[in-house]
């Protein structure tokens, strides 16, 4: 397997005109090729910031981000990004919500939404074709999303918390959907979470920062099957060594809020 | 029940409007509702020479729409541009503020020494009057576009282009329609006071003025009653487009 991504000496500071926050100190690490990557980390660790400047969103104040070789420069399409915020568009259809990206590309009306409905069905949203977002729940919502990111075939999909508003239920049933489409479609995802467990359940690897400035603690490789039983030994080993690892960091967050009041 | 709440009050004000009528007896103050009745179920009768009330009233529904039109040519673009790119937002921005405040008919004088006497600065009054909610409501349409969803669709391969004509445009267009609502609820009034300017010949403004200077209050009322009509039916339409095609607008949380 050989790297679709590298991340390289990334910094991120924002400065605002009181002060300046370091948000990712000196982050370095690769997704390779049709992996599943995680990252876990203590909520403000920077975590969605890094995943924001893979996606082109933000710049990094120094280091480099490279896609397949090349350093990225702005969004793009083969970066697809699914946000934890509801993005879909308002106006459109769930039909033509997933179609937008192709629409984007300039592909013809019936061709892209023969694509389209060829995600909808993947991701059980069929008969729904029509309905408007506000029509749907905030799972299906997500599930949308995501075919919209999918219908878009990006070489890697970037995944911010994308199950972090959902009931635990529906949660669980999406990550089992998500896995089923990354198998089948051989994508390579990196996944933002805070949820350890769900980190171990899909991922190949799961990276864990530390609290703010954010950095990168410790790599953890998942050697697992899929599908994964939740309550086996070894995956509850995981947990706790994940867990271990992480107590510190979500501790240090908390000093570190405690005595910013 | 309630379509007798919201037609009592009228009825009541008819019945004291008769009552003053009889007691005045004076029609050059308060005209005797059925002679205004009588005027507005014969819309065809030619009054006064000037043309019928139909005639007149298409005559100004016509300017307003003209002077309406050029306004949302130029308000909507400039306020989308205005409202997503800063710098064109800082080079207007001062300027807008500054004629904003000053009313349509402040411009009479200008308009006329311009334009001359007629059509032109009418036209120029009613845009006026129309150009400035259109401008603002565009504006601050296009600036309360969610962030999330503009990078949401740049992540998917979208361009300048594309979040200006997928995202901004539909998602400020109810916004955009409110202000095309307002400023046609302005543009007809400011047609009305328009066409009262001297050189004027036709349309509602002109009859009333007209049968003001011959004591015709019962065609003054008669256009009055149009004018507050035509400008109910406009406001209620255009409302009616904003619940028929923006209901993501309110049932989206």
């Amino acid at each position: 397997m050989s790297a679709i991504l590298e991340i390289k000496n990334v910094v991120k500071k924002f400065i605002s005109e009181k002060k300046e926050v370091l948000a990712v100190d000196n982050v370095n690490f690769y997704v390779e090729h049709n992996e599943f990557l995680s990252i876990v980390g203590p909520s403000g660790c920077g975590k969605s910031t890094l995943l924001r400047m893979i996606a082109g969103l933000e710049t990094p104040t120094s280091g480099e981000i490279l896609m397949e070789g090349k350093e990225i420069k702005g969004p793009g399409a083969e970066r697809g990004m699914v946000f934890q915020q509801y993005t879909l568009l308002p106006w459109r259809t769930v039909l033509d919500n997933v179609a937008i990206g192709l629409e984007i590309k300039g592909i013809p009306k019936k061709e892209r939404y023969e694509i389209s409905r060829k995600f909808i069905k993947m991701i059980g949203l069929e008969g729904f074709e029509d309905s408007y977002p506000y029509e749907l729940s905030g799972g299906m919502q997500q599930r949308v999303a995501i075919g919209r990111t999918l219908a878009n075939d990006p070489k890697i999909v970037l995944m911010d918390e994308p199950f972090g508003a959902l009931d635990a239920q529906t949660r669980t049933i999406l990550q089992n959907e998500l896995l089923k489409i990354w198998n089948k479609d051989k994508k390579t995802v990196l996944f933002v979470t805070h949820s350890v467990d769900e980190a171990i359940y899909l991922s190949d690897r799961v990276i864990i920062m530390t609290a703010r400035p954010g950095r990168i603690k410790d790599v953890i490789p998942i050697d697992l099957d899929r599908p994964r039983e939740r309550n086996s030994m070894e995956f509850i080993e995981y947990k706790k060594k994940i867990v271990d690892k992480l107590k510190d960091e979500v501790l240090k967050t908390y000093n570190m809020n405690n005595y910013s009041i | 029940m309630n379509i007798l709440k919201k037609i009592i009050m009228p009825l009541l004000g008819l019945l004291l409007w008769e009552l003053l009528a009889k007691w005045l007896n004076n029609p050059v103050i308060i005209p005797p509702v059925e002679s205004v009745i009588n005027i507005l179920m014969n819309p065809q009768t030619s009054v006064l020479g000037t043309g019928n009330l139909i005639e007149n009233t298409l005559i100004s529904i016509k300017r307003v729409i003209s002077g309406f039109i050029i306004a949302g040519i130029i308000g909507i673009p400039l306020g989308i541009f205005m409202g997503y790119f800063s710098t064109i937002m800082d080079l207007f921005d001062t300027f807008i503020e500054l004629l904003r405040p000053i009313p349509p008919l402040a411009w009479v004088p200008l308009a006329l020494a311009w334009f001359g006497i007629g059509e032109t600065s009418m036209l120029f009054i009613i845009f006026i009057g129309a150009f400035f909610p259109i401008l603002l409501n565009t504006i601050a349409g296009v600036k309360s576009v969610p962030k999330i969803l503009i990078e949401s669709i740049e992540t998917l391969g979208a361009k300048e282009k594309d979040i200006l004509l997928k995202i901004i445009l539909p998602a400020s267009s109810p916004s955009i329609l409110t202000g095309l609502r307002i400023g046609a609820g302005i543009a007809w009034m400011c047609v009305v006071a328009a066409e009262m300017l001297p050189g004027s010949s036709s349309g509602l403004g002109y009859l009333i003025m007209y049968s003001y200077s011959l004591g015709r209050m019962d065609i003054v009322v008669a256009s009055m009653i149009i004018i507050g009509m035509i400008g109910l039916i406009l406001d209620r339409g255009l409302k009616y487009l904003e619940n028929r095609y923006f209901k993501w607008k309110s049932l989206t949380k």
